[in-house]
């Protein structure tokens, strides 16, 4: 079954197009990353699929509800942690807590119960306010706070952007936890990796519209997977070195002179880490560097929007 | 349970957060209440020797019920900033998103402001009875701390439109700024009457200049007078223009929260 489903979802404001036509489909209990920049549209897409924003056009619906005609059986059935952490700063993290819980229509006993459970499972059991918590803490109760009622389908609007790398790996875990209890759910996130980690199927966006959708690894193979760079010593023979690289890419190689660098996307990246410098160092070429590395989310976006939309400008308000 | 009903509870939940606030972090409450106790001692001891004040009145006698209605106006950024705070946070969009009754976000507001205000009218009552401050009848008194309320009622609607128009509490600060000219351009401290004619009519117009008026009647306290109409009817028009100012604003902010889906 679909949990989240969207058909031409469309929002404009005045003569500015936020979203576009966007589609989705999200199956129950999978993970599905929205990947794409500042202005693609994915905060948007969040707001409409979680009542907080009136589409343009177009429908969705969450859970099996409609977004516009049914938004309080939707807000039954999801949880949104956004963009920014909404917690109350001046409470703690039981206080938060509770209060979710009152407003979600526990009783004073359930919900005092419901926050303890939470507080227990997230590690939270830090009695100042919630301003005192590290970013990381902040996150995991603002996670915390969107699950008080167990969730069906939960929203997560880039919930690691700011975060330092361990905070993100608790994110992560706690994402994968839930996921492994049947949730269903959709983030958005800049991150490929974090995409990566975390997502059955990812949707590219950009200018509010989906221009390519798989798995991962189906997204990665359509660019030819990891990147080759070399760095040589003498500019003057990166056409040679370009032409070496090309016989281990898997698609087009760039050249940078300033740089004196060549790059190419390759399919086999122990063929390419074995065969290239052996070729260059055949040719007499001396190289000062030798990577391959994983495409960034700017090579993937870029490639992917430079082949599948024409230049279009997308606005999304924060 | 109802709708309304539940609009209730989940308006008084979202009421008790200001008052866990308060809880937690107790310093906010003590300068709250200091505030406008340290404006009232200023004026009372370090200005009230030059200030002109009605024939045969005391300076405080006279000073309070202005106090009093300031105070009320004070209320009006505190609440735009509160609520533009929320919105700004993220916080307002966590409720909406929740299966709670829509209108719990602003009766919340309403009911924690109001508290906040009496809280620190009752502190500045208390200041003015320690500097001989006093009423003639408690029935009078009683209402001129309704109408007072009633100011303050009617500015959380105000403060609520302006901080959803706002969405970021640095705008605050510059409707936090305009209290004071505003507060002044009233008879709270001085006479209309020694105002350029133009300007006193503006004055006495001022909502502020009502409720203090009328509070001033009720009270027991020697006022200005006046005999411009509405100078003459201060209990009326301490009613009728809280009333105005929330039959538009109430409507304003109601439906500028419905738009935050827009």
């Amino acid at each position: 079954m679909t949990a989240v489903l969207a058909r031409g979802l469309r929002k404009t404001y005045g003569t500015k197009t936020a979203l576009d036509g966007l589609d989705l489909d999200v199956g129950e209990g999978t993970v599905c990353g929205l990947l794409g920049p500042n202005g693609a549209g994915k905060t948007t897409a969040v707001r409409i699929l979680t009542t907080l924003l009136r589409p343009s056009g177009g429908r969705a619906e969450v859970a099996g509800h409609d977004v516009v005609r049914r938004p309080r059986e939707v807000r039954r059935n999801i949880g949104l942690v956004g963009q920014h952490t909404a917690v109350d700063e001046l409470l703690t993290g039981r206080q938060n807590l509770e209060l979710f819980g009152r407003l979600h229509h526990l009783g004073a006993a359930a919900a005092r119960a419901r926050a303890g459970e939470l507080l227990e499972r997230f590690g939270l059991r830090h009695d100042g306010p919630a301003k005192d918590y590290s970013g990381g803490m902040r996150r995991r109760l603002d996670l915390a706070a969107s699950l008080i009622l167990a969730p069906p389908v939960l929203f997560l609007d880039e919930p690691t952007t700011g975060l330092d790398p361990r905070s993100r790996t608790e994110i992560w875990r706690a994402v994968r936890e839930l996921v492994a209890g049947g949730t269903t759910v959709l983030l958005t996130t800049q991150y490929l990796e974090e995409a990566d980690r975390l997502a059955d199927r990812v949707a590219v966006v950009d200018a509010g519209r989906v221009v390519a959708e798989g798995t991962p690894d189906e997204l990665k193979s359509r660019l030819g997977g990891d990147r080759l760079d070399v760095v040589i010593r003498d500019p003057e023979r990166l056409a040679e070195a370009a032409g070496i690289a090309a016989r281990a890419a898997g698609g087009p190689v760039e050249s940078d002179p300033d740089a004196r660098r060549v790059s190419a996307p390759v399919a086999d990246r122990v063929k390419a880490l074995t065969e290239v410098p052996a070729a260059l160092a055949a040719a007499g070429i001396e190289a000062e560097d030798i990577t391959v590395r994983r495409p960034t989310l700017d090579e993937v976006f870029l490639t992917l929007t430079a082949t599948e939309t024409p230049a279009h400008a997308g606005e999304e308000r924060a | 349970m109802t709708t309304l009903r539940w609009a209730l509870a989940d308006g008084w939940t979202v009421a008790r957060r200001d008052l866990i606030h308060w809880r937690n972090q107790p310093m906010t409450v003590v300068f709250g209440i200091t505030f406008p106790i340290m404006i009232t001692l200023a004026f009372g001891y370090l200005f009230g020797g030059a200030v002109r004040v009605p024939p045969g009145a005391g300076y405080f006698d006279f000073l309070m019920p202005g106090m009093y209605g300031m105070t009320m106006l004070f209320g009006l950024s505190a609440t735009m900033v509160a609520v533009s705070a929320d919105a700004a946070k993220g916080v307002t969009d966590r409720f909406r998103s929740l299966p709670m009754a829509p209108s719990a976000v602003l009766i919340g507001r309403a009911v924690a402001d109001l508290l906040h205000s009496a809280l620190v009218l009752a502190g500045l009552l208390a200041c003015g009875l320690a500097v001989g401050w006093r009423p003639a009848s408690a029935g009078g008194a009683l209402g001129a701390v309704g109408l007072l309320l009633l100011l303050r009622f009617s500015l959380l609607w105000a403060g609520m439109y302006l901080g959803l128009v706002a969405r970021e509490p640095g705008a605050a600060v510059a409707v936090q700024t305009l209290e004071f000219p505003v507060g002044f351009l009233s008879n709270a401290f001085v006479a209309p009457g020694t105002m350029p004619g133009w300007l006193g009519t503006i004055a006495e117009w001022n909502p502020l200049s009502s409720t203090v008026a009328a509070a001033r009647q009720l009270f027991g306290n020697p006022g200005w007078g006046g005999d411009s109409w509405v100078a003459r009817h201060p209990v009326l028009m301490a009613v009728a223009w809280p009333v105005a100012i929330t039959a538009v604003f109430f409507v304003l902010s109601v439906r500028r929260y419905r738009l935050l889906d827009r």
